[in-house]
């Protein structure tokens, strides 16, 4: 479970990006975190492991204080939470199966991620979260051959190697194609479900929000302005969220979308029973 | 006459717009002091030159040395004094491996303690300083402490060369690690990793390729230092090219310069081979 209590950040330039945020993330609840851009998203998701200090206030993590803890007691906390990034954020010119690996790190000691020797059943997990991802003819590949998607699902299998109890995810599908976007959020979703896993995900798009959180955060310049069911996102909240927009056209051409994706499915299946 | 006007591209109105457009000055805004400034360096520069006292009887013997210098340069003698070129050859090429293998790695952790982004605040003020000292000083004048503290030979010019070795490899390694994605850093800083792990998987992946790119050109700049270095006592081919030299053999000294020449071209080609393999 994680509480995050009356958490405020103010930059050294003197910008407040959150003022007063609070909220409960119960086990295995998917909370979709939306807000225009420069809302504070991005900010409050890393003021959970810290990536970014917090400048008054607490989050706490099953009982642990991780606003208190010292330099060595955060490493030990970090390891405890997966991270998901936009850009994917792979080591490039590393392997896939060493850029999973590396979700280990806080588990092993210098030396034997230094010769990448990593414990027997590490490298087990590692090939089962690749299979997991569908990677698993991909893992002797520089992350850099890989396309977007594949890096993604590279990045998710990262954060899942931790054996995180909470997942932290800033904009997985910002810089993917439409269907890929779905069918990652999608697999986030169900990895989730599976262990009970409970996962903050940043997301601008309002739509994918709403089909796969649980329970939608709305932020507007560093406050929450909406905390409740994907269901009670209407129009108002979303004008009071984003501005004046037509939101009715935007949920019509998503729904579109997804027609066709669920169109396209079916014909593939077709496709395999024909073979 | 009014409908022959001139063609229109379409959606732009014929309005009174100007047809002439000059770059406004950037630096000096007044007329004035732009031509001021010009005509002044213009007056400093002929005064300058007026300044110089050229002897002309000096430079006809002079021309007559170059001569027999450039007619050395067309009849090189490699065989007269091969003993000692290739003495000279083999302890720069020593010289020149050993500074930059061992300057290389002196450079690493220096280079990582000078990147703002991963070193704390007094680690930086110290590393930034030890590569302002090695670049502050000129590969000759380190030539000439090492040699006054050493003796001559080749052991002041290894000291020499890896002293330089360390300010250049360590302040552009620095610059790199300073230049990297940090999104890459901060995926392995949130997976608690220590920060020599954090140097192992997202720094050190990021520079490799560049640190040994310069590592092949700081050899070859190594070299062709090690033939000046030589001239002042540090050992090498340089010694070999100075006494050539002050017996007047130009034959010789054209022989050494043309090794130089060949050695510096091999090297300068391979390193750009090699730069491009590894990225």
């Amino acid at each position: 479970m994680l509480t995050v209590d009356k958490l405020t950040k103010v930059y050294k330039t003197g910008d407040k990006a959150l003022t007063d945020v609070s909220f409960t993330v119960p086990k295995g609840q998917v909370v979709g975190l939306i807000g225009p851009s420069g809302a504070g998203k991005s900010t409050l998701i890393r003021c959970v492991n810290r990536l970014v200090e917090p400048t008054e206030g607490t989050v706490r993590l099953n009982d642990l204080d991780i606003t208190r803890l010292r330099a060595g007691e955060l490493r030990r906390a970090r390891r405890r939470i997966g991270m998901i990034f936009q850009e994917y954020a792979l080591v490039e010119r590393l392997t896939v199966m060493e850029n999973v690996l590396s979700g280990r790190l806080g588990y092993v000691p210098f030396w034997r991620s230094f010769t990448r020797r990593f414990p027997g059943e590490d490298i087990a997990k590692a090939f089962r979260l690749l299979d997991r991802v569908g990677l698993s003819a991909h893992a002797d590949k520089r992350a850099d051959a890989l396309s977007g998607g594949q890096r993604q699902r590279v990045g998710i299998a990262r954060a899942l190697e931790q054996d995180p109890e909470l997942l932290l995810v800033d904009e997985p599908t910002a810089s993917l194609d439409p269907k890929t976007s779905r069918q990652i959020m999608r697999l986030i979703v169900e990895i989730c479900r599976e262990s009970g896993l409970p996962a903050i995900i940043n997301i601008h798009d309002v739509v994918l929000a709403q089909q796969f959180a649980d329970r939608i955060i709305g932020l507007q310049a560093g406050r929450v302005v909406f905390d409740g069911p994907a269901t009670g996102l209407t129009e108002a909240v979303l004008t009071q969220i984003y501005g004046e927009e037509d939101w009715t056209a935007m949920r019509q051409a998503a729904a579109e979308d997804e027609a066709a994706e669920a169109e396209q499915r079916d014909e593939a299946k077709k496709m395999m029973r024909a073979l | 006459m009014t409908d022959t006007a001139a063609p229109v591209s379409p959606g732009v109105s014929p309005g009174p717009y100007p047809t002439r457009w000059k770059r406004p000055p950037q630096m000096i805004k007044s007329r004035f002091w732009r031509y001021a400034l010009a005509i002044g360096a213009l007056v400093w520069l002929v005064l300058a030159l007026g300044t110089i006292e050229v002897n002309w009887q000096r430079v006809m013997v002079g021309m007559e040395r170059g001569q027999r210098f450039i007619a050395g340069f067309l009849q090189p003698d490699f065989t007269t004094r091969w003993r000692d070129i290739s003495t000279g050859l083999i302890e720069s090429l020593t010289m020149t491996l050993t500074s930059t293998v061992v300057g290389v790695l002196i450079s690493i952790p220096i280079g990582i303690g000078a990147a703002r982004n991963v070193a704390p605040g007094w680690i930086y003020a110290i590393c930034r300083g030890i590569i302002a000292v090695s670049r502050a000083l000129q590969e000759i004048i380190v030539a000439i402490f090492f040699v006054a503290l050493f003796g001559f030979g080749a052991f002041a010019g290894f000291l020499t060369l890896t002293f330089a070795t360390i300010g250049f490899i360590g302040k552009l390694l620095a610059e790199d690690i300073e230049d990297i994605d940090e999104s890459q850093a901060e995926a392995i800083r949130a997976t608690g990793a220590s920060w020599f792990q954090l140097i192992n998987y997202a720094i050190q992946p990021q520079v490799m390729p560049r640190l040994i790119g310069l590592s092949l050109y700081r050899l070859d700049i190594n070299f062709r230092e090690s033939a000046v270095i030589g001239i002042v006592g540090a050992g090498g081919i340089g010694a070999t090219l100075n006494t050539a030299l002050n017996r007047y053999e130009y034959d010789s000294a054209g022989a050494v310069l043309l090794i130089i020449i060949a050695i510096v071209m091999i090297s300068e080609y391979s390193s750009g081979y090699l730069r491009r393999w590894v990225q």
